[in-house]
């Protein structure tokens, strides 16, 4: 049997070998070779209603499964509109591998219809790119794409096939090895540094781990959890890395940061020993920098040694995967547990307990209203379904903070969110990628009315493929973090925040053929919850909240993470 | 103080686009940048001299060391290195000032390429500083032009080259994902 094979045809091949089920995609010129191939179904392609929202699902895929999520474009706007998503997988470190269609080799840069310089335009948006240029050179970049997207440090990587290429001939043979001499990481970490950090952790009086989205890249939560009661230390996770320990652990404080609840970053603050681990000191999380944790000595764990020392000195650097480095680390640390625990379990308790009493003085409580409905009670509304076990997509604003801090997690990859780049219209085409990898688990889309009306045709997807999303709208009728900053720095200048004219849920999403629904009443919220998610289909809830709540605490730009604004300021005694 | 940065990358079309994007990305200019192949046609050496911010040199390099197509990234600022700097510089003069022209060329240790009636093409080899002081003589004699090669270095230090090993292909994908 020949095993002589067109371009399109090696692709499929090898997105098979990869294991690949699912794409997420649109169609367009170049790639019509592509599409013919996949008509015969050997791997399933979902269509949706924006590239841009390709890239998205397909990280809602790998975000809530691990795996490597695939999307494809084809050339020139199609590409180009792969970018946002791709930059957002990038900062998160998401796996991701992105086809794009290319003008045919011959009339590349010639502005050639639909041809944009996709290999340069994506360079800094990917961790690496290819520009295939001839089929027999096809199989090799898509495993090494798939290589590089997934080990590591996770990210997206683009693979640009022009259109000869997918209709070019070429003998397949399935690649063995691939060599990438240039692609270094160091996977065990250092043993000396490890053992370094287990005696500084033991020797600390008030130690907090700082756990981030690495705990969660490299399905490392199992030895997270055994540190953080090995040790007794109390610990926060980022925005990224909720959920790395169950949101009900006795030493989980919260999230910290910008919008982190008073306890963690008074901790952060007062602690003696960070231990960083898959985390990066993201300006949102430290506040202006030479204020943050002035008393602390650092060990800072990370699988990127650019990550190290880039904005906080490390005092143990350890560059390594946290999977076998947090393995040695536990065991180092019961090695000296013995002697040390006892030493140590006076300060711990101490510890904590100053933490503890600092949750208590300002606790995250969410307001609830009679007359209107409060966007913090809506969140708890959908925690308690939840109850820590659904996936939660958010978009990004104000509705993304009170879920961090409101809504629990009792495992990791349930919390969707665009993090780094902090993209709006992330919330609905994420869900849908995470609904379609996890066809049983109850999956919300928590979207802001800013954010879900750049992805409202997304709903087309969800009608078509009948995913059965709760798209909750959290609906304040503004751009409601832009109008927090504005209220509290611009003089209450609303600029451009307004959304006036939200459209009727029932009627729009009747229109796509699924129930919709909106709500005011506090007290009907609960059972509009249950009835969406007894539901067996899709189900647009848009619910109006008060439009002028504002997320505290709030750390302002610029100021140490100690100097949070706890609440709105007093009315003035009349 | 400029810093000179020894980059071996393999040669492939984009590389040097993703290594000059390191610091284009910050808005720092390139002084100079060389690049050609090395014994094995599959590598490339690259010399690049760049005003990094001393606070960031560190992160610098740890960047371009993590770029895939680069082999291994080295700071040469502050070790032991030769630095070399090649100028090809027409001088146009008169014929009285010709045989001043073959005297300084002299001293500069600078070869004459080709000869016109109205001029030289000279080479000269050597330290940035030198280079540039025959540069400066040319000037007195007439209108000249001149083409820089920028610096190439090349370490006296031993340096070994860690490389990644190979690694068995699609084991990396989605696989065994049963749910799609």
């Amino acid at each position: 049997m020949s095993n002589l094979m067109t371009g399109a045809n090696i692709l499929v091949e090898c997105l098979l070998r990869e294991g690949v089920d699912c794409l997420f995609g649109y169609p367009g010129g170049v790639t019509l070779p592509f599409y013919d191939v996949l008509y015969d179904e050997k791997v399933k392609h979902y269509l949706v209603r924006h590239e841009e929202n390709a890239c998205f699902a397909a990280q809602g895929y790998a975000r809530s499964t691990g795996k490597v999520g695939v999307c494809c474009a084809t050339s020139g706007p199609g590409a180009t509109n792969l970018v946002t998503g791709l930059v957002d997988a990038l900062l998160d470190s998401i796996p991701i591998v992105a086809i794009t269609g290319q003008v045919s080799t011959k009339l590349i840069g010639s502005d050639a219809f639909q041809e944009a310089d996709t290999f340069g335009i994506t360079r800094s948006c990917t961790k690496h790119n290819f520009l295939v240029k001839s089929a027999a050179d096809l199989p090799r970049a898509i495993h090494e794409a798939f290589y590089i997207a997934a080990s590591g440090r996770p990210g997206p990587v683009l693979v640009d096939i022009p259109k000869d290429v997918f209709v070019g001939v070429a003998h397949y043979e399935p690649v063995g090895t691939i060599h990438l001499p240039g692609y270094k990481f160091s996977s065990e970490g250092h043993a000396g540094q490890i053992r370094r950090a287990a005696e500084m952790m033991w020797d600390a009086e008030r130690p907090i781990v700082y756990a981030g989205g690495g705990i969660i890249a490299a399905g490392a939560s199992g030895s997270l959890r055994e540190l953080v009661e090995r040790i007794d230390a109390p610990a926060v996770c980022t925005l990224m890395g909720l959920g790395a320990l169950p949101s009900s652990h006795p030493n989980f404080i919260s999230m910290p940061g910008m919008h982190g609840s008073y306890a963690a970053n008074m901790a952060l603050t007062d602690t003696d020993l960070i231990i960083a681990l898959g985390a990066r000191f993201d300006d949102r999380v430290t506040g202006r920098l030479d204020a943050f944790a002035p008393h602390a000595r650092v060990i800072h764990v990370d699988i990127d040694p650019v990550e190290i020392g880039k904005n906080r000195q490390a005092d143990v650097p350890i560059v390594g995967n946290l999977g076998p480095v947090l393995e040695r680390m536990n065991a180092v640390l019961a090695e000296l547990a013995p002697s040390q625990k006892a030493r140590r379990s006076a300060d711990r308790k101490a510890w904590k307990e100053t933490i503890a009493s600092w949750a208590a003085e300002h606790p995250l409580t969410p307001p609830v209203s009679d007359t209107e409905i409060k966007p913090q009670h809506l969140v708890r509304e959908i925690d308690r379904l939840s109850g820590g076990d659904a996936i939660v997509c958010s978009d990004v604003g104000q509705h993304q903070m009170w879920g961090a801090q409101f809504l629990r997690f009792n495992r990791p990859r349930l919390w969707l969110s665009s993090g780094g780049l902090g993209a709006m219209g992330f919330g609905l085409p994420s869900a849908i990628g995470a609904q379609i990898a996890n066809p049983g688990r109850l999956v919300f889309a928590l979207v802001g009315d800013g954010g879900f009306q750049m992805s409202i045709p997304e709903l087309g997807t969800v009608a078509n493929n009948n995913l059965p999303i709760k798209i909750v709208v959290m609906n304040n009728g503004y751009l409601g973090m832009v109008r927090q900053w504005q209220e509290l720095f611009y003089n209450n200048r609303l600029s451009s925040v307004a959304l006036p004219g939200f459209p009727d849920a029932a009627m729009l999403a009747g229109a796509y053929g699924f129930p919709g629904r909106t709500v005011e009443d506090p007290g009907e919220i609960g059972q509009a919850l249950d009835d969406a998610v007894r539901h067996p289909g899709p189900y647009l809830l848009n619910v109006k909240v008060s439009s002028f709540e504002c997320v505290y605490p709030m750390v302002p730009a610029g100021a140490a993470i100690n100097e949070m604004v706890l609440g709105p300021p007093k009315a003035a005694a009349v | 103080m400029l810093q000179t940065i020894s980059i071996l990358v393999e040669n492939k079309p984009g590389a040097l686009m993703r290594i000059t994007g390191v610091l284009s990305a910050r808005g720092w200019n390139i002084d100079s940048l060389t690049v050609a192949r090395t014994l094995d046609p599959a590598q490339s050496r690259m010399t690049i001299v760049v005003d990094i911010d001393p606070v960031l040199r560190r992160q610098v390099m740890k960047q371009m060391n993590k770029l895939i197509n680069v082999l291994q990234a080295w700071d040469l600022t502050e070790s032991l290195a030769v630095r070399r700097e090649m100028a090809l510089v027409r001088v146009r003069t008169t014929p009285a000032n010709r045989a001043g022209i073959l005297r300084d060329a002299e001293i500069y240790g600078a070869r004459v390429v080709d000869a016109t009636a109205d001029g030289f093409g000279l080479e000269c080899t050597g330290p940035v500083e030198k280079v540039e002081e025959f540069i400066d003589a040319m000037k007195t004699f007439g209108g000249i032009d001149v083409t820089r090669s920028g610096i190439v270095a090349v370490s006296m230090e031993s340096r070994r080259l860690r490389l990644a090993p190979p690694v068995q292909a699609g084991m990396n994908g989605a696989a065994e994902h049963p749910n799609c």
